[in-house]
Parts: C-alpha cells; sequence; structure tokens
C-alpha cells in the first residue's frame, strides 16, 4: 500500500488504466477463441475446431486476396521506403532551405485528409486514367498505397537521420571517398535500422488499408481487408474470425520486430 | 577567376538543387496519388451530374447548394436538407463524444503507464502499440461480436439475470460511438503518454509541500504540462472519427450513416458525383479548421513552457 501515500499516486487512475487494457484486448482475445469454434454459427460455442482454418485455406477468394495484399504491400512498401529515404536524406541534416516547409508539408500532406476524401478524389481521378489509357491493372492500387506509406515511411528514417551527425561523412570525403562510396559505406550502414523501421511500418500500413483500397480497386481486385468487409456486411461466419486471428498474429509478429529493431538502436 | 565567395555560393546552389531532386520522386507519388486529385475534386463539386455517375462537364453551383439545401421538385423552393444536416450533426457530435471519451480513458491510462518504472515502462508502451498496429477493420469486427445480441455482453447480462431480452446495441449510434473509442483509443494514449514521460515530478513533490491536494495538483500541474499531448491526441483521434468509413459501415449497419457513408452513396447509387465531391470538401474543411485550430494551440503552449 506504499503507492497510496507515492506523490505519483492519483485516485482510481490505475483502475481506470487496468479497464483500459482489459477493454482493449478482451475483444480481441474472444474473437481468437471463436477461430477455434466448431458451431457454425458464431452465436454458440459447439466445442474445439480447426475447421474454420482448413475452410479459409481452401478458399480461393481469401487465398487470391492474401496474395493480393502482399504483393500490393511489398511493391508499395519498398517503392515508399526507397521514396522516403531520398526525401529524408534532402530534408535533414542542413540549413533551412527555400521550400523546406513546403516539403515537410507535402510529404505529410496524406496524414492530414480524411481517408475518404483521399478514397474519393482517386476514385474520381483513376477512373478517368482508365478511360484514357485503358489500362485497369494492380497499378493504380499500388501507386495509391506508394503515396500514402511515404510518410509513414519517412518517419523514422528521418528520426534516425536526425540523430546522425555529418563527422563520419565528413572523414570519408576528407579520405577522398566519393559521394557515392561515402553514402553506401558510412551513411547507408548507419540509416539501415530506421529504413527496416520504415519499410515495415508501410508494409503494415498498406496490408490494413481498407478504406482507400476499397475506393480505387476494380472489380477483382479484392485485397485480403476489401474482402471481410465484403463478407461482414453479407453476416459472418467463424472463416472470418480464424482469417483475422491469422491477420492479427502476422501484424503482431511484425510490431514485435519493429519494436525490437526500433529500441535496440534507440 | 572565381571568388571564394562565388564558389561556396555555387556550391551551396548544387547542394539545394541536389535536394529537390532527391525529394522529386517522393512529393511527385504524393502529388499524383494523393494531393493532385483533391484539386479534381474540388473541379467536380462545380460540375452537374451525369446519368449514369461520372459528371457532365457544365458549370453548376447545385452540388454546393444541395450539402444544406433541399431543392423542391415542384416549385424549385429550398429549404433544409434535414437530412444531411442530421447527418453532419451525428457525425460531428460521435466524433466528439468519442474524443471526450478515449480522453476520459486515455488520460489516466497514460499516467499510470508513465508512472512506471523505466523497465515495465516499454512493455506497456508494447501493450498499447500492439492494438494500434492491428487492423482496424479486425478489431471493428471484434467490437461487433462482443456487442451483437448473440454477443458476450449480452449473454452475461442475461445469465445474471440483470436483463430478459438482449440488449440491441449493434446497428445503433451508441454502436458507433464504442466501436470508435475502441479503435482510437491508442491513438489519445500514446501522444498523452510521451508528454506524460518528460514531466518533471519534481514539480508535482513542490505542489504537494505546498499542501496542494491530490486533485489540485492533478488540475494545477500535471494537466497544463501534458495539455500539448492532450491536444495532440484530440486531434489525432477526431480527425479519422469525424471521416469514419469502416467503423459506422460495421457497426451503424445501413440506416446509421456518418459523412463517410453519405459520400460513398453519392458515388454510388446516389449517382451524383458533384455532390459527392462536395461533400468530401466540406469534411476536409471542418479537419483543416480543426488541425489549424491545433496548430495555433500548440504554438501558445509551445511558448509558454519553453
Amino acid at each position: 500500500m506504499a503507492n497510496r501515500f507515492s506523490i505519483k499516486h492519483q485516485p482510481g487512475f490505475t483502475a481506470i488504466a487496468a479497464t483500459c487494457f482489459i477493454v482493449l484486448y478482451l475483444p480481441i482475445v474472444v474473437l481468437v477463441i471463436y477461430a477455434f469454434n466448431a458451431a457454425t454459427s458464431t452465436s454458440e460455442w459447439g466445442g474445439f475446431s480447426l475447421k474454420w482454418f482448413q475452410s479459409a485455406w481452401q478458399n480461393t477468394q481469401v487465398i487470391d486476396a492474401t496474395l493480393r495484399s502482399f504483393q500490393i504491400g511489398a511493391t508499395a512498401a519498398v517503392f515508399s521506403t526507397i521514396f522516403a529515404t531520398m526525401a529524408a536524406l534532402a530534408t535533414t541534416r542542413t540549413a533551412p532551405y527555400p521550400g523546406l516547409t513546403f516539403k515537410y508539408a507535402a510529404i505529410n500532406q496524406p496524414l492530414m485528409v480524411p481517408e475518404i476524401v483521399t478514397g474519393v478524389a482517386l476514385l474520381i481521378f483513376f477512373s478517368r486514367i482508365k478511360i484514357f489509357t485503358g489500362y485497369s491493372g494492380l497499378g493504380y492500387l499500388i501507386a495509391a498505397h506508394t503515396a500514402f506509406c511515404i510518410p509513414f515511411a519517412y518517419l523514422p528514417i528521418r528520426a534516425r537521420l536526425e540523430n546522425m551527425d555529418l563527422t563520419l561523412e565528413r572523414a570519408a570525403a576528407d579520405l577522398y571517398a566519393t559521394p557515392w562510396r561515402t553514402f553506401r559505406r558510412i551513411t547507408l550502414p548507419l540509416l539501415w535500422p530506421g529504413i527496416l523501421a520504415g519499410l515495415m511500418l508501410a508494409f503494415v500500413i498498406s496490408l490494413d488499408d481498407v478504406v482507400i483500397t476499397e475506393f480505387v480497386k476494380s472489380g477483382g481486385q479484392d485485397t485480403l481487408p476489401t474482402y471481410m468487409l465484403g463478407q461482414i456486411r453479407r453476416g459472418i461466419t467463424p472463416e472470418i474470425n480464424a482469417i483475422s486471428t491469422v491477420f492479427l498474429l502476422l501484424s503482431v509478429a511484425i510490431v514485435t520486430l519493429f519494436f525490437f529493431i526500433s529500441r535496440k538502436h534507440a | 577567376m572565381a571568388t571564394a565567395e562565388e564558389v561556396a555560393k555555387a556550391a551551396e546552389r548544387r547542394d539545394i538543387r541536389d535536394r529537390w531532386l532527391l525529394s522529386a520522386p517522393a512529393l511527385l507519388v504524393i502529388f499524383l496519388a494523393a494531393t493532385g486529385p483533391l484539386l479534381i475534386v474540388l473541379v467536380y463539386s462545380f460540375l452537374t451530374p451525369g446519368s449514369y455517375g461520372d459528371v457532365k462537364w457544365q458549370f453548376s453551383p447545385e452540388a454546393w447548394i444541395a450539402v444544406f439545401l433541399e431543392r423542391d421538385i415542384f416549385d424549385d423552393t429550398l429549404s433544409v436538407a434535414a437530412a444531411h444536416v442530421t447527418i453532419f450533426l451525428r457525425s460531428i457530435k460521435l466524433s466528439v463524444v468519442t474524443t471526450i471519451a478515449t480522453l476520459v480513458l486515455g488520460f489516466p491510462t497514460a499516467y499510470f503507464m508513465a508512472t512506471r518504472s523505466e523497465k515495465t515502462r516499454d512493455l506497456w508502451l508494447f501493450l498499447i502499440t500492439i492494438p494500434f498496429w492491428t487492423n482496424l477493420l479486425i478489431r471493428t469486427f471484434a467490437v461487433l461480436q462482443i456487442i451483437r445480441n448473440e454477443g458476450i455482453v449480452n449473454t452475461i447480462l442475461l445469465k445474471l439475470g440483470i436483463i430478459s431480452s438482449p440488449i440491441q446495441i449493434l446497428y445503433t449510434d451508441t454502436a458507433i460511438l464504442i466501436g470508435m473509442a475502441y479503435v482510437y483509443l491508442p491513438l489519445m494514449v500514446l501522444p498523452i503518454y510521451a508528454s506524460m514521460e518528460k514531466l518533471d515530478f519534481r514539480l508535482v513533490e513542490a505542489g504537494y509541500d505546498l499542501y496542494a491536494t491530490r486533485f489540485k495538483v492533478l488540475r494545477k500541474i500535471i494537466f497544463p504540462l501534458v495539455k500539448p499531448g492532450v491536444i495532440a491526441g484530440s486531434i489525432l483521434v477526431f480527425i479519422p472519427a469525424l471521416g469514419a468509413y469502416v467503423t459506422p459501415s460495421v457497426l451503424g449497419g445501413g440506416k446509421n450513416m456518418m459523412l463517410s457513408n453519405l459520400i460513398e452513396l453519392q458515388f454510388g447509387q446516389g449517382r451524383n458525383w458533384p455532390l459527392g465531391s462536395a461533400l468530401s470538401i466540406a469534411v476536409m474543411i471542418i479537419v483543416m479548421v480543426a488541425l489549424l485550430a491545433y496548430v495555433r494551440n500548440a504554438g501558445k503552449s509551445g511558448v509558454r513552457h519553453g
């Protein structure tokens, strides 16, 4: 009970915090438990079973949507991380120059606009281009995802760069290293944890997107989240729980990795 | 021969040019697939709807009038569009209440986290971060399963004999509210925690030395010092809540629309792209006003606390 006399104690705060953590995890735990439900309906418990994981695994729509999600996520993450790294190099470790503030604003712009507005805007813009060029492939989704992933990838890379001073790069230049060689041998290895963190963040953000994808996708271009949204709207079977459980595991794995990478190099 | 000054100037110019070249790809992608299309939305909001969706290239202010007003089909008189006003007010109300709910829950949670020992702090932070990075749709779906008529909340209440028939929570405003508060809670906790972590508890101690009560310390010392975090958290919750699409679609059913569902409707069955565009711009204006208020407030508190 020493806590009661601590200057840090505030009455009721610990109880509220405990409630918060329980409330945050309870629905997720219930969702995962019901993924192992043998019953066909989600309203009763019919014993333990893996059949919904099996049925999801055999559902070609689920597999297609998952592969599409990964394809879009991986491509968008790689592109956005490369572009964000370049932009971060261009906007850090310098005296203010004309256009610097503009660049900050422009890079963070996708974060300021509600997703629904961006979704609608891209629907209009891309539908025009589709008519004009006749191309209706995954390129539109990849472009849209790359754009909104850039600010997320930029965040950890910029943070990392700001903690690196120019001493080592200057030393390399003094030793007659070319700028490219300095970048390859000095800057890039030091920056690597930031880039990795940015890459993972971008991938998760792309994988999670529902709204923009829902508006940009053409027929037959469902990603896993938009497929799930459609299923949930139609009525639910424990199969969605099973898919969600696998998806959750993946997210938790990536976040854990991210957490350790950023902590190790903090 | 160039003077040293000229050489330095030229080097600086080259540096700035290189920096523009380096940032060009990122800026270009964002312009093409995020910022640029917003301008097209603005243009579309002043055009005439086409018969099968899309637009006719003909100027018309009708879409903007239709945001809040209704034109009578017979005598052309204008009256307030009750449906739109209701949806606007509902969205703003739900977003404000969500912000308040997450603040009431999130502030003590952030305080709790910040007052743990340094080692366990990371663990609590990790526990808050996990839901933050898990798919929003999955979390909304998890809430749906909890509050359904056959869900765990109703089942427990029924078993305990507190209620005799399930409470209909799903497909009501309350459901949207619960869902939004649930999914956006980490967005409130994280920035408050960030300012709370830097809090100097010697100031709190000084307050107690001067005979302040616990509540007074909270109100006069802790709260003012973490105010930037509180404002940041409120903005981070309010903006996505106002434009929320997934949560109201899944938990609100078809009839409890929010702004995003109204916008979607115009691009789907409504076949009124200009109206959808005007509504989108209207949402963006509300968001911009909120952001501006934040920037001004953040600037002010920044000066006060150095």
